[in-house]
Protein backbone atom coordinates (compact mmCIF):
# COMPACT_ATOMS: atom_id res chain seq x y z
CA UNK A 1 0.00 0.00 0.00
CA UNK A 2 2.82 2.58 0.92
CA UNK A 3 4.87 1.86 -1.81
CA UNK A 4 1.86 2.66 -4.09
CA UNK A 5 1.58 5.96 -2.60
CA UNK A 6 4.64 7.37 -2.30
CA UNK A 7 5.14 6.01 -5.88
CA UNK A 8 2.04 8.29 -7.05
CA UNK A 9 3.09 10.89 -5.00
CA UNK A 10 6.82 11.28 -6.33
CA UNK A 11 5.07 11.04 -10.33
CA UNK A 12 2.55 13.84 -9.00
CA UNK A 13 5.50 15.86 -7.87
CA UNK A 14 7.56 15.20 -10.98
CA UNK A 15 4.42 16.33 -12.68
CA UNK A 16 5.06 19.80 -11.73
CA UNK A 17 8.28 19.96 -12.73
CA UNK A 18 9.50 20.44 -16.25
CA UNK A 19 10.03 16.53 -17.67
CA UNK A 20 13.36 15.31 -18.99
CA UNK A 21 12.23 14.46 -22.64
CA UNK A 22 13.92 10.97 -22.71
CA UNK A 23 12.29 10.00 -19.27
CA UNK A 24 8.72 11.19 -20.91
CA UNK A 25 9.47 9.21 -24.43
CA UNK A 26 10.07 6.38 -21.76
CA UNK A 27 7.15 6.55 -19.57
CA UNK A 28 4.50 7.04 -22.34
CA UNK A 29 6.02 4.59 -24.80
CA UNK A 30 6.05 1.64 -22.37
CA UNK A 31 2.50 2.77 -21.75
CA UNK A 32 1.72 2.25 -24.98
CA UNK A 33 2.98 -1.03 -25.25
CA UNK A 34 1.22 -1.50 -22.50
CA UNK A 35 -1.84 -0.96 -23.61
CA UNK A 36 -0.73 -2.23 -27.01
CA UNK A 37 -1.24 -6.08 -25.26
CA UNK A 38 -4.76 -5.27 -23.48
CA UNK A 39 -5.73 -4.24 -27.09
CA UNK A 40 -4.38 -7.40 -29.03
CA UNK A 41 -5.69 -9.41 -26.18
CA UNK A 42 -9.44 -7.77 -26.64
CA UNK A 43 -9.00 -7.29 -30.79
CA UNK A 44 -7.94 -11.49 -30.90
CA UNK A 45 -11.21 -12.42 -28.42
CA UNK A 46 -13.21 -10.03 -31.28
CA UNK A 47 -12.19 -11.45 -34.10
CA UNK A 48 -12.32 -15.31 -32.72
CA UNK A 49 -16.01 -14.00 -31.58
CA UNK A 50 -17.11 -13.00 -35.20
CA UNK A 51 -15.74 -15.58 -37.22
CA UNK A 52 -17.48 -18.59 -34.90
CA UNK A 53 -21.23 -16.30 -35.21
CA UNK A 54 -22.03 -18.72 -38.00
CA UNK A 55 -21.40 -21.78 -36.23
CA UNK A 56 -22.73 -20.51 -32.27
CA UNK A 57 -25.73 -19.16 -34.52
CA UNK A 58 -26.16 -22.54 -35.79
CA UNK A 59 -25.59 -25.12 -32.92
CA UNK A 60 -25.93 -22.89 -30.16
CA UNK A 61 -25.20 -24.03 -26.75
CA UNK A 62 -26.12 -27.46 -28.20
CA UNK A 63 -22.29 -27.26 -29.80
CA UNK A 64 -20.22 -27.76 -26.21
CA UNK A 65 -22.62 -30.96 -25.72
CA UNK A 66 -23.15 -32.28 -29.23
CA UNK A 67 -20.50 -35.60 -29.91
CA UNK A 68 -20.87 -35.39 -33.18
CA UNK A 69 -17.85 -34.05 -35.84
CA UNK A 70 -18.71 -34.58 -39.06
CA UNK A 71 -16.88 -31.97 -41.90
CA UNK A 72 -19.14 -33.99 -44.72
CA UNK A 73 -22.22 -33.16 -43.23
CA UNK A 74 -20.79 -29.87 -42.06
CA UNK A 75 -22.17 -30.96 -38.22
CA UNK A 76 -20.06 -30.08 -35.43
CA UNK A 77 -20.00 -30.69 -31.41
CA UNK A 78 -16.86 -29.66 -29.41
CA UNK A 79 -17.58 -32.24 -26.55
CA UNK A 80 -15.44 -34.96 -27.46
CA UNK A 81 -12.49 -32.11 -27.40
CA UNK A 82 -13.55 -30.64 -24.55
CA UNK A 83 -13.29 -34.19 -22.48
CA UNK A 84 -10.46 -35.12 -24.73
CA UNK A 85 -8.92 -32.14 -23.17
CA UNK A 86 -10.09 -32.12 -19.31
CA UNK A 87 -9.04 -36.46 -18.73
CA UNK A 88 -5.53 -35.79 -20.49
CA UNK A 89 -4.98 -32.48 -18.04
CA UNK A 90 -6.27 -33.89 -15.12
CA UNK A 91 -4.80 -37.53 -15.71
CA UNK A 92 -1.80 -35.38 -16.10
CA UNK A 93 -2.11 -33.45 -12.71
CA UNK A 94 -2.92 -36.94 -10.94
CA UNK A 95 0.87 -38.23 -11.96
CA UNK A 96 2.92 -35.09 -11.96
CA UNK A 97 1.20 -32.89 -8.68
CA UNK A 98 2.85 -36.14 -6.20
CA UNK A 99 5.68 -36.23 -8.08
CA UNK A 100 5.91 -32.40 -8.31
CA UNK A 101 5.35 -32.08 -4.60
CA UNK A 102 8.13 -34.76 -3.53
CA UNK A 103 10.77 -33.26 -5.92
CA UNK A 104 9.69 -29.84 -4.58
CA UNK A 105 9.80 -30.94 -0.61
CA UNK A 106 13.52 -32.62 -1.27
CA UNK A 107 14.90 -29.77 -2.73
CA UNK A 108 13.60 -27.72 0.43
CA UNK A 109 13.69 -30.66 3.59
CA UNK A 110 16.30 -32.90 2.51
CA UNK A 111 18.72 -32.72 -0.10
CA UNK A 112 22.34 -31.33 1.03
CA UNK A 113 23.21 -28.35 -0.41
CA UNK A 114 25.67 -30.18 -3.42
CA UNK A 115 22.07 -31.13 -4.94
CA UNK A 116 20.00 -29.21 -4.01
CA UNK A 117 21.40 -26.69 -7.09
CA UNK A 118 21.97 -29.84 -10.12
CA UNK A 119 18.25 -31.59 -9.46
CA UNK A 120 16.92 -27.70 -9.53
CA UNK A 121 18.91 -26.85 -12.70
CA UNK A 122 17.53 -30.26 -14.13
CA UNK A 123 14.12 -29.56 -13.37
CA UNK A 124 14.12 -26.14 -14.82
CA UNK A 125 15.58 -27.53 -17.73
CA UNK A 126 12.91 -29.72 -18.31
CA UNK A 127 10.61 -26.58 -18.62
CA UNK A 128 12.77 -25.43 -21.55
CA UNK A 129 12.67 -28.34 -23.75
CA UNK A 130 10.34 -27.87 -26.92
CA UNK A 131 7.39 -29.44 -26.78
CA UNK A 132 7.89 -31.42 -30.46
CA UNK A 133 10.83 -33.37 -28.89
CA UNK A 134 8.64 -34.70 -25.98
CA UNK A 135 5.97 -35.52 -28.59
CA UNK A 136 8.69 -37.32 -30.29
CA UNK A 137 10.04 -38.95 -27.79
CA UNK A 138 6.82 -39.63 -26.52
CA UNK A 139 5.63 -41.41 -30.15
CA UNK A 140 9.00 -43.47 -30.51
CA UNK A 141 9.96 -44.27 -27.14
CA UNK A 142 7.31 -44.37 -24.70
CA UNK A 143 4.25 -45.46 -27.07
CA UNK A 144 5.71 -48.04 -28.22
CA UNK A 145 6.50 -49.26 -24.44
CA UNK A 146 3.15 -48.15 -23.16
CA UNK A 147 1.87 -50.48 -25.99
CA UNK A 148 4.23 -53.34 -25.68
CA UNK A 149 4.51 -53.45 -21.49
CA UNK A 150 2.69 -50.67 -19.72
CA UNK A 151 -0.68 -51.34 -20.72
CA UNK A 152 -1.00 -55.19 -21.15
CA UNK A 153 0.51 -55.59 -17.77
CA UNK A 154 -2.20 -53.03 -16.14
CA UNK A 155 -5.37 -54.44 -18.32
CA UNK A 156 -4.28 -58.07 -16.80
CA UNK A 157 -4.64 -57.35 -13.27
CA UNK A 158 -6.46 -54.23 -13.38
CA UNK A 159 -8.80 -54.75 -16.70
CA UNK A 160 -11.59 -55.21 -14.52
CA UNK A 161 -12.08 -51.60 -14.03
CA UNK A 162 -13.55 -49.74 -17.18
CA UNK A 163 -10.87 -47.01 -17.16
CA UNK A 164 -8.09 -50.00 -18.23
CA UNK A 165 -10.42 -51.79 -21.04
CA UNK A 166 -9.63 -52.26 -24.32
CA UNK A 167 -7.06 -52.95 -26.43
CA UNK A 168 -3.58 -51.62 -25.91
CA UNK A 169 -2.78 -49.09 -28.59
CA UNK A 170 -0.11 -47.46 -27.28
CA UNK A 171 -1.60 -43.72 -28.53
CA UNK A 172 -3.96 -42.82 -27.00
CA UNK A 173 -5.83 -40.74 -23.46
CA UNK A 174 -2.93 -42.12 -20.97
CA UNK A 175 0.09 -41.15 -23.05
CA UNK A 176 -1.26 -38.05 -23.56
CA UNK A 177 -1.58 -38.06 -19.81
CA UNK A 178 2.19 -39.18 -18.57
CA UNK A 179 3.51 -37.06 -21.54
CA UNK A 180 1.67 -33.85 -20.45
CA UNK A 181 2.46 -34.58 -16.55
CA UNK A 182 6.23 -34.82 -17.93
CA UNK A 183 5.80 -31.10 -19.46
CA UNK A 184 3.90 -29.50 -16.44
CA UNK A 185 6.00 -31.37 -13.62
CA UNK A 186 8.69 -28.69 -13.64
CA UNK A 187 6.94 -25.48 -13.54
CA UNK A 188 4.73 -27.01 -10.59
CA UNK A 189 8.00 -28.53 -8.89
CA UNK A 190 9.68 -25.16 -9.19
CA UNK A 191 7.20 -22.80 -8.00
CA UNK A 192 5.62 -25.19 -5.04
CA UNK A 193 10.22 -25.36 -3.98
CA UNK A 194 10.02 -21.49 -3.95
CA UNK A 195 6.58 -21.27 -1.98
CA UNK A 196 7.90 -23.84 0.43
CA UNK A 197 11.00 -21.56 0.50
CA UNK A 198 9.53 -18.79 1.33
CA UNK A 199 7.60 -20.34 4.62
CA UNK A 200 8.68 -18.35 7.99
CA UNK A 201 11.40 -20.49 9.75
CA UNK A 202 9.54 -19.57 12.57
CA UNK A 203 6.78 -21.69 11.50
CA UNK A 204 9.29 -24.64 11.16
CA UNK A 205 10.86 -24.19 14.36
CA UNK A 206 7.16 -23.70 16.00
CA UNK A 207 6.28 -26.98 15.04
CA UNK A 208 9.60 -28.45 16.05
CA UNK A 209 9.63 -26.62 19.62
CA UNK A 210 6.60 -28.42 20.16
CA UNK A 211 8.84 -32.03 19.66
CA UNK A 212 7.67 -32.41 16.08
CA UNK A 213 9.69 -34.94 13.89
CA UNK A 214 10.95 -33.18 10.46
CA UNK A 215 8.59 -34.88 8.38
CA UNK A 216 5.70 -33.37 10.60
CA UNK A 217 7.36 -29.86 10.37
CA UNK A 218 7.29 -30.24 6.65
CA UNK A 219 3.20 -31.20 6.83
CA UNK A 220 3.07 -27.76 8.77
CA UNK A 221 5.11 -26.15 5.86
CA UNK A 222 2.79 -27.70 3.41
CA UNK A 223 -0.32 -26.39 5.23
CA UNK A 224 0.99 -23.33 5.45
CA UNK A 225 1.79 -22.40 1.42
CA UNK A 226 -1.40 -24.21 0.14
CA UNK A 227 -2.37 -21.92 -1.37
CA UNK A 228 0.44 -20.91 -3.22
CA UNK A 229 0.97 -24.73 -4.13
CA UNK A 230 -2.44 -24.75 -5.21
CA UNK A 231 -1.92 -21.95 -7.44
CA UNK A 232 1.28 -24.07 -9.02
CA UNK A 233 -0.84 -26.77 -10.03
CA UNK A 234 -4.22 -24.80 -11.60
CA UNK A 235 -0.72 -22.63 -13.78
CA UNK A 236 0.51 -26.57 -14.15
CA UNK A 237 -3.44 -27.21 -15.12
CA UNK A 238 -3.18 -24.18 -17.75
CA UNK A 239 -0.31 -25.54 -19.16
CA UNK A 240 -1.86 -29.01 -19.70
CA UNK A 241 -4.67 -27.41 -21.12
CA UNK A 242 -2.89 -25.53 -23.80
CA UNK A 243 -0.56 -28.16 -24.90
CA UNK A 244 -0.53 -28.77 -28.38
CA UNK A 245 2.07 -30.73 -30.34
CA UNK A 246 3.03 -33.34 -27.55
CA UNK A 247 -0.04 -34.32 -27.14
CA UNK A 248 -1.07 -34.47 -30.96
CA UNK A 249 1.51 -36.76 -31.76
CA UNK A 250 0.50 -39.88 -28.69
CA UNK A 251 -3.14 -38.93 -28.22
CA UNK A 252 -4.38 -40.69 -31.44
CA UNK A 253 -6.37 -37.93 -32.74
CA UNK A 254 -9.99 -39.57 -32.33
CA UNK A 255 -12.91 -37.72 -31.80
CA UNK A 256 -14.41 -40.26 -29.87
CA UNK A 257 -15.32 -40.43 -25.56
CA UNK A 258 -14.34 -43.33 -24.71
CA UNK A 259 -14.25 -44.80 -20.65
CA UNK A 260 -11.29 -46.47 -21.12
CA UNK A 261 -7.87 -44.58 -20.99
CA UNK A 262 -5.93 -47.00 -23.72
CA UNK A 263 -8.72 -45.51 -26.30
CA UNK A 264 -7.49 -42.76 -28.69
CA UNK A 265 -9.20 -39.22 -27.84
CA UNK A 266 -8.55 -35.80 -29.04
CA UNK A 267 -7.99 -32.37 -27.47
CA UNK A 268 -9.20 -28.99 -28.31
CA UNK A 269 -5.67 -27.63 -29.24
CA UNK A 270 -5.12 -31.06 -31.09
CA UNK A 271 -7.91 -30.86 -33.35
CA UNK A 272 -7.14 -27.34 -34.16
CA UNK A 273 -3.27 -27.86 -34.69
CA UNK A 274 -4.57 -30.72 -36.79
CA UNK A 275 -7.73 -29.73 -38.90
CA UNK A 276 -7.08 -25.97 -39.80
CA UNK A 277 -5.72 -26.48 -42.69
CA UNK A 278 -7.97 -29.21 -44.17
CA UNK A 279 -11.03 -27.17 -43.40
CA UNK A 280 -12.63 -26.03 -46.36
CA UNK A 281 -16.11 -25.10 -45.78
CA UNK A 282 -16.92 -21.76 -43.56
CA UNK A 283 -19.01 -23.59 -41.58
CA UNK A 284 -15.78 -25.77 -40.65
CA UNK A 285 -13.67 -22.72 -39.76
CA UNK A 286 -16.39 -21.21 -37.50
CA UNK A 287 -16.42 -24.71 -35.82
CA UNK A 288 -13.25 -24.59 -35.02
CA UNK A 289 -12.69 -21.36 -34.39
CA UNK A 290 -15.30 -21.20 -31.75
CA UNK A 291 -13.15 -24.50 -29.91
CA UNK A 292 -10.42 -21.94 -30.02
CA UNK A 293 -12.67 -19.15 -28.60
CA UNK A 294 -13.67 -21.94 -25.97
CA UNK A 295 -9.89 -23.03 -25.47
CA UNK A 296 -9.02 -19.28 -25.57
CA UNK A 297 -11.45 -18.31 -22.45
CA UNK A 298 -10.83 -21.43 -20.41
CA UNK A 299 -7.32 -20.78 -20.08
CA UNK A 300 -7.36 -16.94 -19.48
CA UNK A 301 -10.07 -18.08 -16.61
CA UNK A 302 -7.32 -20.74 -14.98
CA UNK A 303 -4.28 -18.47 -15.72
CA UNK A 304 -5.21 -15.76 -13.81
CA UNK A 305 -7.15 -17.84 -10.88
CA UNK A 306 -3.35 -19.39 -10.46
CA UNK A 307 -1.82 -15.83 -11.01
CA UNK A 308 -3.98 -14.69 -8.34
CA UNK A 309 -3.61 -17.50 -5.83
CA UNK A 310 0.09 -17.29 -6.19
CA UNK A 311 0.45 -13.35 -5.86
CA UNK A 312 -1.65 -13.41 -3.08
CA UNK A 313 0.78 -15.42 -1.18
CA UNK A 314 3.58 -13.88 -1.59
CA UNK A 315 1.90 -10.41 -1.33
CA UNK A 316 1.26 -11.47 1.91
CA UNK A 317 4.53 -12.20 3.07
CA UNK A 318 5.84 -9.15 2.04
CA UNK A 319 2.98 -7.93 4.23
CA UNK A 320 4.39 -10.28 7.00
CA UNK A 321 8.24 -9.01 6.40
CA UNK A 322 7.81 -5.89 6.67
CA UNK B 1 13.01 -40.37 37.07
CA UNK B 2 13.56 -36.74 38.82
CA UNK B 3 16.40 -38.01 41.20
CA UNK B 4 19.14 -38.52 39.74
CA UNK B 5 22.14 -38.93 41.59
CA UNK B 6 24.38 -36.87 38.88
CA UNK B 7 22.36 -33.72 39.51
CA UNK B 8 24.13 -33.69 42.55
CA UNK B 9 27.33 -34.47 41.77
CA UNK B 10 27.33 -31.40 39.22
CA UNK B 11 26.87 -29.39 41.84
CA UNK B 12 29.79 -29.42 43.54
CA UNK B 13 31.23 -28.63 40.89
CA UNK B 14 29.26 -25.45 40.36
CA UNK B 15 29.96 -24.34 44.15
CA UNK B 16 33.41 -24.11 42.63
CA UNK B 17 32.90 -21.04 40.07
CA UNK B 18 33.26 -17.65 41.92
CA UNK B 19 30.89 -16.08 39.34
CA UNK B 20 28.04 -18.30 40.83
CA UNK B 21 25.96 -16.52 43.87
CA UNK B 22 25.85 -18.11 46.93
CA UNK B 23 21.90 -17.80 46.98
CA UNK B 24 21.18 -19.89 44.13
CA UNK B 25 19.63 -23.51 45.64
CA UNK B 26 21.99 -26.16 45.50
CA UNK B 27 19.37 -29.21 45.24
CA UNK B 28 16.45 -30.04 42.96
CA UNK B 29 18.10 -29.36 39.70
CA UNK B 30 15.86 -29.01 36.83
CA UNK B 31 18.44 -28.69 34.27
CA UNK B 32 22.19 -28.16 34.62
CA UNK B 33 24.59 -26.43 32.06
CA UNK B 34 28.42 -27.71 32.06
CA UNK B 35 31.22 -25.63 29.98
CA UNK B 36 28.41 -25.10 27.30
CA UNK B 37 29.63 -23.33 24.39
CA UNK B 38 28.00 -22.82 20.99
CA UNK B 39 29.13 -22.07 17.49
CA UNK B 40 27.68 -20.14 14.23
CA UNK B 41 30.84 -22.14 11.88
CA UNK B 42 33.45 -20.72 13.63
CA UNK B 43 31.77 -17.73 15.42
CA UNK B 44 31.22 -18.51 19.31
CA UNK B 45 28.52 -17.08 20.49
CA UNK B 46 28.46 -18.24 23.98
CA UNK B 47 31.55 -19.92 26.08
CA UNK B 48 31.96 -22.35 28.91
CA UNK B 49 28.45 -21.38 30.24
CA UNK B 50 27.72 -23.07 33.86
CA UNK B 51 24.49 -22.52 35.44
CA UNK B 52 22.26 -24.40 37.23
CA UNK B 53 17.81 -23.76 36.91
CA UNK B 54 16.35 -25.01 40.21
CA UNK B 55 12.98 -26.91 39.86
CA UNK B 56 9.83 -24.48 39.58
CA UNK B 57 11.95 -21.38 39.57
CA UNK B 58 11.83 -18.90 37.18
CA UNK B 59 15.30 -17.92 35.73
CA UNK B 60 15.41 -14.66 33.59
CA UNK B 61 18.49 -13.96 31.19
CA UNK B 62 19.30 -10.49 31.38
CA UNK B 63 22.35 -8.92 29.12
CA UNK B 64 23.09 -6.73 26.01
CA UNK B 65 22.28 -7.81 22.37
CA UNK B 66 24.26 -10.22 20.69
CA UNK B 67 25.51 -11.66 24.10
CA UNK B 68 23.88 -14.96 23.66
CA UNK B 69 21.05 -15.33 25.58
CA UNK B 70 18.91 -16.47 22.55
CA UNK B 71 21.98 -18.86 21.72
CA UNK B 72 21.63 -20.27 24.92
CA UNK B 73 17.97 -20.44 25.49
CA UNK B 74 18.47 -22.44 21.98
CA UNK B 75 21.16 -25.27 22.74
CA UNK B 76 19.25 -26.05 25.43
CA UNK B 77 16.08 -27.47 24.19
CA UNK B 78 18.59 -28.41 20.86
CA UNK B 79 16.72 -25.51 18.27
CA UNK B 80 20.43 -24.30 17.96
CA UNK B 81 21.58 -27.39 15.79
CA UNK B 82 18.93 -27.18 13.39
CA UNK B 83 21.15 -23.86 11.98
CA UNK B 84 22.81 -25.23 8.72
CA UNK B 85 26.91 -25.38 10.48
CA UNK B 86 25.84 -25.25 14.07
CA UNK B 87 27.62 -27.09 16.85
CA UNK B 88 27.63 -26.76 20.59
CA UNK B 89 29.78 -28.67 23.64
CA UNK B 90 29.88 -29.53 26.71
CA UNK B 91 27.03 -31.13 28.88
CA UNK B 92 23.11 -29.68 29.69
CA UNK B 93 21.72 -31.66 31.94
CA UNK B 94 17.71 -32.14 32.24
CA UNK B 95 16.76 -34.50 35.45
CA UNK B 96 20.99 -35.66 35.05
CA UNK B 97 20.21 -37.35 31.67
CA UNK B 98 22.40 -35.31 28.85
CA UNK B 99 20.12 -33.58 26.53
CA UNK B 100 22.27 -34.13 23.71
CA UNK B 101 22.71 -37.76 24.08
CA UNK B 102 18.81 -38.16 24.18
CA UNK B 103 16.49 -37.89 20.84
CA UNK B 104 16.40 -34.34 20.37
CA UNK B 105 11.93 -34.74 19.51
CA UNK B 106 12.15 -36.56 23.30
CA UNK B 107 13.88 -33.45 24.54
CA UNK B 108 11.43 -30.87 23.04
CA UNK B 109 8.29 -32.19 24.05
CA UNK B 110 10.17 -32.21 27.93
CA UNK B 111 11.44 -28.74 27.29
CA UNK B 112 8.76 -26.26 25.29
CA UNK B 113 9.57 -22.91 23.82
CA UNK B 114 7.84 -19.61 23.12
CA UNK B 115 9.07 -17.47 20.84
CA UNK B 116 9.57 -14.04 20.49
CA UNK B 117 7.10 -13.13 17.84
CA UNK B 118 3.92 -15.03 18.37
CA UNK B 119 4.07 -17.99 15.75
CA UNK B 120 0.56 -19.77 15.84
CA UNK B 121 -0.23 -22.00 12.49
CA UNK B 122 -1.99 -19.85 10.48
CA UNK B 123 -3.98 -22.41 8.59
CA UNK B 124 -5.29 -24.03 11.96
CA UNK B 125 -8.43 -22.81 14.07
CA UNK B 126 -7.46 -21.75 17.89
CA UNK B 127 -8.57 -25.25 18.83
CA UNK B 128 -6.26 -27.05 16.77
CA UNK B 129 -3.25 -24.65 17.29
CA UNK B 130 -3.40 -25.77 20.90
CA UNK B 131 -3.81 -29.42 19.95
CA UNK B 132 -0.98 -29.47 17.26
CA UNK B 133 1.59 -30.90 20.09
CA UNK B 134 -0.58 -33.71 20.66
CA UNK B 135 -1.66 -35.15 17.77
CA UNK B 136 1.91 -34.55 16.29
CA UNK B 137 2.57 -36.77 19.24
CA UNK B 138 0.10 -39.19 18.27
CA UNK B 139 -3.03 -38.24 20.63
CA UNK B 140 -5.88 -38.63 18.76
CA UNK B 141 -8.46 -39.55 21.25
CA UNK B 142 -10.89 -36.39 20.77
CA UNK B 143 -12.07 -36.55 24.56
CA UNK B 144 -8.45 -36.12 26.07
CA UNK B 145 -7.63 -33.41 23.19
CA UNK B 146 -10.48 -31.06 24.20
CA UNK B 147 -10.00 -31.66 27.96
CA UNK B 148 -5.86 -31.20 27.35
CA UNK B 149 -6.47 -28.29 25.13
CA UNK B 150 -9.29 -26.18 27.49
CA UNK B 151 -6.69 -27.00 30.34
CA UNK B 152 -3.93 -25.47 28.45
CA UNK B 153 -5.71 -22.36 27.36
CA UNK B 154 -7.27 -21.94 31.39
CA UNK B 155 -3.67 -22.23 32.41
CA UNK B 156 -2.46 -19.41 29.59
CA UNK B 157 -5.24 -17.28 30.71
CA UNK B 158 -6.83 -17.29 27.51
CA UNK B 159 -10.04 -19.91 28.08
CA UNK B 160 -12.38 -17.16 28.83
CA UNK B 161 -11.46 -14.75 25.89
CA UNK B 162 -11.52 -17.77 23.55
CA UNK B 163 -13.89 -20.33 24.80
CA UNK B 164 -16.48 -19.20 22.34
CA UNK B 165 -14.28 -18.91 18.84
CA UNK B 166 -12.19 -22.15 19.52
CA UNK B 167 -12.86 -23.17 15.51
CA UNK B 168 -12.22 -19.68 14.21
CA UNK B 169 -8.08 -18.87 13.25
CA UNK B 170 -5.51 -18.32 15.63
CA UNK B 171 -4.12 -15.37 13.48
CA UNK B 172 -7.38 -13.82 14.02
CA UNK B 173 -6.47 -12.60 17.71
CA UNK B 174 -4.65 -9.61 18.94
CA UNK B 175 -0.64 -10.04 19.46
CA UNK B 176 -1.16 -10.36 23.55
CA UNK B 177 -3.71 -13.32 22.62
CA UNK B 178 -1.39 -14.56 20.02
CA UNK B 179 1.76 -15.42 22.12
CA UNK B 180 -0.57 -16.51 25.06
CA UNK B 181 -1.97 -18.97 22.62
CA UNK B 182 1.48 -20.36 21.81
CA UNK B 183 1.75 -20.33 25.22
CA UNK B 184 -0.99 -22.90 25.99
CA UNK B 185 -0.06 -24.64 22.55
CA UNK B 186 3.48 -24.96 24.50
CA UNK B 187 2.14 -26.30 27.36
CA UNK B 188 -0.22 -28.85 26.08
CA UNK B 189 2.18 -31.42 25.33
CA UNK B 190 2.53 -31.17 29.28
CA UNK B 191 6.74 -30.00 29.04
CA UNK B 192 8.54 -29.68 31.96
CA UNK B 193 9.99 -26.76 31.22
CA UNK B 194 9.26 -23.46 29.33
CA UNK B 195 11.96 -21.43 27.69
CA UNK B 196 10.43 -18.16 26.76
CA UNK B 197 12.49 -15.41 24.50
CA UNK B 198 11.58 -12.33 24.84
CA UNK B 199 8.10 -13.53 24.87
CA UNK B 200 6.38 -10.25 25.64
CA UNK B 201 8.95 -7.85 23.59
CA UNK B 202 6.44 -7.65 20.62
CA UNK B 203 3.59 -6.84 22.99
CA UNK B 204 1.40 -3.58 25.04
CA UNK B 205 2.01 -2.71 28.62
CA UNK B 206 -1.33 -4.65 29.56
CA UNK B 207 -0.57 -8.08 27.57
CA UNK B 208 2.48 -7.73 29.23
CA UNK B 209 1.25 -7.39 32.39
CA UNK B 210 -1.26 -10.84 31.95
CA UNK B 211 1.54 -12.73 30.81
CA UNK B 212 4.03 -12.07 34.07
CA UNK B 213 0.94 -12.74 35.86
CA UNK B 214 0.49 -16.21 34.22
CA UNK B 215 4.47 -16.69 35.01
CA UNK B 216 3.86 -16.88 38.51
CA UNK B 217 1.12 -19.12 38.10
CA UNK B 218 2.95 -21.14 35.53
CA UNK B 219 6.19 -21.65 37.75
CA UNK B 220 4.04 -24.10 40.72
CA UNK B 221 4.17 -26.15 37.89
CA UNK B 222 7.28 -26.06 35.30
CA UNK B 223 10.71 -24.62 35.12
CA UNK B 224 10.81 -21.22 33.28
CA UNK B 225 13.69 -19.79 31.75
CA UNK B 226 12.90 -16.35 30.56
CA UNK B 227 15.13 -14.00 28.13
CA UNK B 228 14.24 -10.37 29.00
CA UNK B 229 15.79 -7.07 27.81
CA UNK B 230 13.06 -5.13 30.22
CA UNK B 231 14.96 -4.78 33.44
CA UNK B 232 12.03 -4.24 35.51
CA UNK B 233 10.60 -7.42 33.97
CA UNK B 234 12.92 -9.79 35.32
CA UNK B 235 13.36 -7.83 38.38
CA UNK B 236 9.47 -8.18 38.64
CA UNK B 237 8.80 -12.16 37.61
CA UNK B 238 12.09 -13.77 38.21
CA UNK B 239 13.63 -15.63 41.34
CA UNK B 240 16.82 -16.05 39.84
CA UNK B 241 19.02 -13.49 37.06
CA UNK B 242 21.80 -14.54 34.64
CA UNK B 243 23.59 -11.68 33.34
CA UNK B 244 25.25 -12.65 30.48
CA UNK B 245 27.75 -10.69 28.70
CA UNK B 246 30.26 -11.05 24.82
CA UNK B 247 28.81 -15.33 25.39
CA UNK B 248 29.87 -15.58 28.61
CA UNK B 249 27.94 -15.87 31.90
CA UNK B 250 29.10 -12.83 34.29
CA UNK B 251 27.44 -13.06 36.99
CA UNK B 252 24.36 -15.49 38.46
CA UNK B 253 22.71 -14.96 41.76
CA UNK B 254 18.77 -14.38 43.32
CA UNK B 255 17.55 -11.61 41.46
CA UNK B 256 16.82 -9.06 44.38
CA UNK B 257 21.00 -9.46 44.76
CA UNK B 258 21.82 -9.11 41.04
CA UNK B 259 19.66 -5.81 41.03
CA UNK B 260 20.39 -4.51 44.52
CA UNK B 261 24.08 -5.41 45.24
CA UNK B 262 25.53 -7.60 42.50
CA UNK B 263 28.88 -8.81 43.46
CA UNK B 264 30.02 -7.70 39.77
CA UNK B 265 31.00 -4.02 38.32
CA UNK B 266 29.92 -5.20 35.39
CA UNK B 267 26.49 -6.54 36.29
CA UNK B 268 26.11 -3.23 38.33
CA UNK B 269 27.12 -1.25 35.06
CA UNK B 270 24.16 -2.53 33.00
CA UNK B 271 21.62 -3.14 35.16
CA UNK B 272 21.62 0.53 37.00
CA UNK B 273 21.68 1.52 32.57
CA UNK B 274 25.22 2.36 32.67
CA UNK B 275 25.96 0.47 29.33
CA UNK B 276 24.22 -1.65 27.20
N1 LIG C 1 22.26 -17.35 12.38
C1 LIG C 1 23.41 -16.84 12.85
N2 LIG C 1 24.56 -16.94 12.14
C2 LIG C 1 25.73 -16.44 12.59
N3 LIG C 1 25.87 -15.80 13.76
C3 LIG C 1 24.78 -15.65 14.52
C4 LIG C 1 23.49 -16.16 14.12
N4 LIG C 1 22.59 -15.87 15.08
C5 LIG C 1 23.28 -15.22 16.03
N5 LIG C 1 24.58 -15.08 15.71
C6 LIG C 1 25.62 -14.44 16.53
O1 LIG C 1 25.66 -15.05 17.79
C7 LIG C 1 25.78 -14.09 18.82
C8 LIG C 1 24.69 -14.31 19.85
O2 LIG C 1 23.43 -14.09 19.27
P1 LIG C 1 22.09 -14.24 20.07
O3 LIG C 1 20.97 -14.20 19.11
O4 LIG C 1 22.18 -15.41 20.96
O5 LIG C 1 22.10 -12.92 20.94
P2 LIG C 1 20.98 -12.39 21.95
O6 LIG C 1 21.66 -12.19 23.24
O7 LIG C 1 19.80 -13.26 21.92
O8 LIG C 1 20.66 -11.00 21.31
P3 LIG C 1 19.28 -10.22 21.27
O9 LIG C 1 19.10 -9.63 22.62
O10 LIG C 1 19.49 -9.18 20.25
O11 LIG C 1 18.21 -11.20 20.92
C9 LIG C 1 25.70 -12.73 18.17
O12 LIG C 1 26.99 -12.18 18.16
C10 LIG C 1 25.24 -13.00 16.77
O13 LIG C 1 25.90 -12.15 15.88
MG1 LIG D 1 17.76 -13.03 21.22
Amino acid sequence: MESVLITRNTFKASKGRLQNPGDFLFKNLTRFFAALILVLVVLMAYEMMRTSALSWNKFGFNFFIRSVWDPVQDEYGALPFIYGTLVSSLLSLIIAVPLSLGIAVFLTEVAPRWLERPVSFFVEMLAGIPSIVYGVWGFFVMVPWLRSTVEPFISKYLGFIPLFRGAPYGVGMLAAGIILSIMILPIIASISRDVLKAVPRSQTEASLALGSTRWQATRIALAYSRSGIFGAVVLGLGRAIGETMAVTMVIGNRPTISASLFEPGYTMASVLANEFTEATSEMYISALVEIALTLFIITIIINSFARLLIWSVTSNERAQKA
Amino acid sequence: MRDYPGTRQTFIEMDTIPENGKGIPVDHNKIVAEKVSAFFGKVQAIRDIQINIPENSIVAIIGPSGCGKSTFLRSINRMHELIHGTRVTGKILLDGEDVYSLDPVLIRKKIGMVFQKPNPFPTMSIFDNVAAGLRMGGTHDRKNIAEVVERSLQQAALWSEVKDSLSKSGVGLSGGQQQRLCIARALAVNPEVLLMDEPASALDPIATAKIEELLFELKKRYTIVIVTHNMQQAARVSDYTAFFYMGELIEYDITKKIFTAPSIKQTEDYVTGRFG
